[in-house]
């Protein structure tokens, strides 16, 4: 038993943190290695290339370039305020809708500038999925209407619905808790199932990129590991890019780690690299006095 | 695998916006206007359509189609769609704003040619509505109108307040149901509130038409929106305000009156000012109630005024065109008078709370 | 009791961040049961947390106001109740002078159409020999303001639409100045403008309407042909002078649709549009309907508009093209000018079922106003 009243044993508690993180990540690192063979390869996958955000006047994100590879899970983490999710609605072209937004370098999915001019943004939107901090599901539309509304939204045509409905749901984490009340409103449900109601929702579209914004930030910690659970799975068919400010859930569910920072400026990348690299040995003494829980 | 530093260009880069439209989308919805437009002219000249009607409605769904097809083409069918009700929703504000603009313009049009000075210093005594313009003129009915407005701003103003300081300071137990009532009356017709006037005072109390009848009628009208206005306004006053002058030890009513009421000033003539321009206009008490003269009367106690609106529907009535041009300048006159409230209204509600 | 258990377990050695929520009140015996236990068993120094002393009933707090703020809240009160008082007395004195009418005609008042008063030998007007009804002017009102929405509400909505989702913010301003500028016209202006420029032009819209479409019953033209000042005409009037108020209540309420479930829209890659018509309208919807009925009283109660655009006639017309109608308000007024002091006893029954209609409507309106859009008293 550690006796919490010492300094010294501060920082043996810290250290103890972090390499039970690496701990973590190198046992996901392993079973995924043990399941990867048979991963399907989807397209090139997603690349961002010296990217920069603005809001109005101010500089909000500089030069962030990233490699998201297909079947992967990649988690963004750092202090609040840095620019991750900044840096996250650019790779869905939702940084525009902000008045005063703008933006600098470019963003490929498949080897194609999203941002190119006469690009049709709805279609990068199918193809880059995204779930939100709190759950949004649409309250004038029942459970089932809520999982295939993407469907018509973009007008898509699709012949068996019912099949669509169960494998998303099902792919969720969710189809168990709801198949007898399909029927139901969206609103019904609690934080956790609303949250995966929202990503079978996403599902439904055939995302080849889901990007998930603290999606488990504002559930209790069951939700959280169903959730977890649902992104483990969903791994091998759909690269996933997840903002988190929990360390443990960076460790547990993800391949990649970027660290953001920001000294007051605007926010940058400073390291990426494998999650159990960075929670073990993070090569910059910033990412260090993050992940070893010294600030932030 | 290791991992890898970042070494971040910071400075350099300029801002830009790729999801604005570009100009080579600019020009192709500029082309598809031209086109429509175009088409529109074509098929009028082809076609037995005519008429102004036939060059807007075939320009609006020439252009409907063209945009829809056109994204269509470019991108899939949800993107035509989306093009569709884009050029839909556009048309809209235009027929939206078309008749102000016709209003403005028809206005000027016919109502500058009956303008002339004597309008100003002249009254109706010597001359009548059928005959030239240049003889007789409406100062009787500016006096009568200004008589009448001042009156019944005398009247709803301190009613119209008290009422939203009722609803906003006092908050008592009545609140609920006056706020619902205060909305209720600004439904009220402007007639109704004229025969109202008529069965409680010009029948059983007076038994003849003068001015004060007619305010009272548009006092009732005016009360409502001078009673929103000046409850939103004083809403938007900072509870520290009140709180500091009951904390200086003042009753509940300086604090109110000296204080809270000060800083909302400029609130509080807006809603006035609103509330002025919402009766300047009202015709139909003012044609039940003040009987119009040809006259000058500054006496709103006894004998009937001529105020502009009726000078108006007179003019209307009368049926000539002499009369009709008398009847438009009247209209330009009330209209300028409306246009120099509105923007005195909005001047000063841009202004900042307190100042 | 939540954050000293929490505390209690991170001094036993269990690791930072992995937190541990407790949810006991303090009435749970099982969380003070917890609680002893964990006292007994982990050896950290924690302060223990005991249950209150017995909590003290509330005290009342009253206080002695002053007189002068009797005699401001006396005042105020009065003041604020004038509403009440005022409009109480219209509903007292229009309907003291109109019983004689509605107690004469009976029935025969809301289902006549002739307006004729009938002066008995004594010189004063014989109520039950007279015929007042208003029929045809209650008929008349229902149609004008059914066309006025008709044509006005869906314009107006879509003008909402394009000033809160798709307006650049420079042109947005303007439209929006324009558009109250326009809610500040008074109604003779509209009547004056009605009858010399709108009616030329929706006379030649009648024609063309009349030539293709008579084979619908409501378009054919029964006598004449008589296109001028039609129930058509006026109609239009009133769709242009509602416009302005549906589209500012409508642009209030699609500006509070909320804002995560609009991202959602877009980012499950729907178009502007997809977005607009799954998420903003079923929002808006009730409270676009409030403002419809806010709309349709005002077009109730329109009076000098539909006065120079509508040719009155005693009779119900169903044929919206035909330059014959009339509606309550207008009526009113024709009336008044010949009318003798007990024939405007007679209005005054019209002017009561008037109010009535007029206050029933708004009421609803203002209650399913008051419901959707936030801010409002």
């Amino acid at each position: 038993m550690v006796d919490s009243t010492s300094e010294g044993n501060e920082k043996e508690m810290q250290t103890a943190n972090t390499s039970n993180l690496a701990s973590v990540s190198a046992q996901r690192a392993e079973k995924m290695a043990q399941s990867k063979p048979g991963t399907q390869v989807m397209g090139v996958g997603l690349e961002a290339r010296g990217v920069h955000a603005w809001f109005g006047e101010k500089h909000a994100l500089a030069d962030v370039s990233l490699d998201f590879w297909p079947g992967t899970v990649t988690a963004l983490i750092g202090p609040s305020g840095c620019g991750k999710s900044t840096f996250l609605r650019t790779l869905n072209r939702m940084h525009e809708f902000i008045p005063g937004a703008a933006m600098a370098g470019e963003v490929l999915l498949n080897g194609e500038d999203i941002y190119a001019p006469g690009t049709d943004v709805t279609k990068i939107r199918l193809k880059v999925g995204m779930v939100f901090q709190k759950p949004n599901p649409f309250p004038s539309m029942t459970i089932e209407e809520n999982v295939l509304a993407g469907l018509k939204l973009a007008q898509l045509k699709i012949e068996n619905k019912d099949e669509l409905l169960e494998e998303c749901l099902t792919r969720a984490g969710l189809w168990n808790e709801v198949k007898d009340r399909l029927k139901a409103h969206g609103g019904a449900l609690s934080g956790g199932q609303q949250q995966r109601l929202c990503i079978a929702r996403s599902l439904a579209v055939r995302p080849q990129v889901l990007l998930m914004d603290e999606p488990c930030s504002a559930l209790d910690p069951g939700s959280t590991l169903k959730i977890e659970e649902t992104i483990s799975h969903l791994s091998s068919s759909v690269t996933i890019v997840i903002v988190t400010h929990n360390m443990q859930q960076a460790a547990r569910v993800s391949d990649n780690t970027a660290f953001f920072l920001s000294d007051g400026g605007p926010g940058q990348m400073i390291e990426t690299g494998p999650t159990n690299e960075i929670f073990s040995r993070p090569k910059d003494q910033r990412t260090e006095n993050y992940v070893t829980g010294r600030f932030g | 695998m290791s991992t890898n530093v970042v070494e971040n260009k910071v400075c350099d880069v300029k801002p830009q916006t790729p999801w604005a439209p570009s100009n080579k989308q600019r020009f192709t919805t500029f082309g598809l206007v031209v086109a429509a437009a175009v088409i529109s002219f074509v098929l009028v000249g082809v076609t037995p359509m005519k008429g102004k009607l036939a060059y807007f409605a075939i320009f609006f769904a020439a252009l409907l189609i063209l945009d829809y097809t056109f994204s269509r083409m470019q991108f899939g069918k949800a993107a035509g769609v989306d093009s569709f009700f884009r050029t839909l929703f556009t048309i809209a504000i235009t027929i939206t704003v078309l008749p102000v603009v016709s209003i403005l313009w028809n206005v000027w049009l016919r109502g500058h040619k009956g303008l002339h000075w004597s309008l100003f210093t002249t009254d109706m005594k010597q001359s009548d509505f059928t005959q030239p313009v240049g003889s007789g003129g409406l100062i009787h009915a500016i006096i009568g109108t200004l008589i009448i407005i001042a009156i019944a701003v005398i009247i709803s103003v301190p009613i119209g307040i008290l009422t939203a300081v009722y609803l906003t300071e006092i908050k008592g137990r009545f609140s609920r149901p006056i706020a619902f009532l205060v909305q209720a009356m600004s439904g009220v017709p402007s007639i109704v509130a004229g025969l109202f006037i008529l069965a409680a005072i010009v029948y059983p109390l007076t038994k003849h038409f003068n001015g004060f009848e007619g305010s009272i009628a548009l006092a009732i009208l005016m009360i409502p929106t001078v009673a929103r206005t000046s409850e939103e306004v004083l809403r938007l006053i900072p509870e520290d305000l009140r709180e500091a002058g009951l904390a200086l030890g003042g009753t509940q009513w300086r604090s109110v009156a000296l204080i809270v009421l000060p800083a909302a000033r400029s609130g509080l003539f807006t809603a006035i000012i609103l509330g002025v321009a919402r009766i300047i206009g009202e015709t139909a008490p003012i044609v039940l109630l003040t009987g119009g003269a040809n006259v000058i009367n500054i006496n709103p106690f006894s004998g009937t005024m001529e105020s502009l609106p009726l000078y108006i529907w007179s003019g209307l009535l009368s049926g000539t065109p002499e009369a009709f041009t008398r009847a438009w300048a009247g209209i330009l006159i009330l209209l300028a008078l409306v246009i120099v409230l509105f923007a005195g209204a909005r001047y000063l509600g841009s202004k900042k709370v307190g100042k | 009791m939540a954050q000293g258990l929490d505390w209690m377990a991170r001094g036993c050695g269990l690791e930072a961040g992995v937190g541990f929520h407790f949810s006991f009140t303090w009435s749970s015996p099982i969380g003070f049961f917890v609680l002893l236990i964990g006292v007994n068993h982990c050896p950290v120094s924690s302060t223990v947390i005991q249950t209150p002393p017995v909590i003290p009933a509330k005290r009342e707090i009253t206080t002695k106001p002053r007189f002068s703020d009797k005699v401001f809240r006396g005042v105020v009160t009065g003041g604020g109740l004038s509403s009440l008082i005022i409009l109480g007395l219209i509903l007292i004195f229009l309907s003291y002078e109109g019983f004689d009418t509605l107690k004469a005609q009976g029935i025969h008042f809301f289902t006549g159409s002739k307006w004729q008063s009938v002066t008995a030998a004594n010189g004063h007007v014989d109520f039950k020999a007279s015929h007042f009804g208003i029929a045809a002017m209650l008929i008349g009102t229902l149609i004008c303001a059914f066309i006025a929405i008709l044509f006005g509400v869906p314009i107006a909505v879509m003008s909402a639409i394009f000033l809160t989702f798709y307006a650049p913010s420079a042109i947005k301003k303007l439209a929006v100045t324009v558009i109250d500028l326009m809610a500040a016209f008074p109604s003779i202006l509209f009547g004056l403008w009605g009858y010399f420029v709108l009616d030329p032009i929706g006379v030649y819209w009648a024609k063309l309407i009349h030539k293709y479409f008579n084979w619908i019953p409501i378009f054919q033209m029964p006598s004449g042909p008589y296109f001028d000042r039609s129930p058509f005409i006026a109609g239009l009037i009133l769709a242009v002078m509602i416009i302005p108020i549906v589209t500012s209540i409508s642009r209030e309420i699609f500006a509070q649709t909320p804002l995560d479930r609009v991202q959602a829209a877009y980012a499950l890659g729907g178009t502007k549009w997809a977005m607009i018509k799954n998420v903003a309208f079923p929002y808006a919807r009730s409270g676009v309907v409030g403002g419809t009925m806010l709309a349709l009283g005002r077009a109730m109660g329109e009076t000098v508009a539909v006065y120079t655009v509508l040719n009155i006639v005693y009779q119900i017309n169903w044929h919206v093209l035909l330059g014959a109608g009339g509606n309550v308000a207008s009526m009113i007024l024709l009336q008044f000018g010949d009318a003798s002091t007990e024939e405007v006893k007679a209005l005054m029954a019209a002017g009561l079922v008037l109010f009535a209609l007029t206050l029933v409507v708004n009421s609803i309106a203002n209650l399913i106003v008051n419901r959707t859009v936030k801010g409002r008293a």
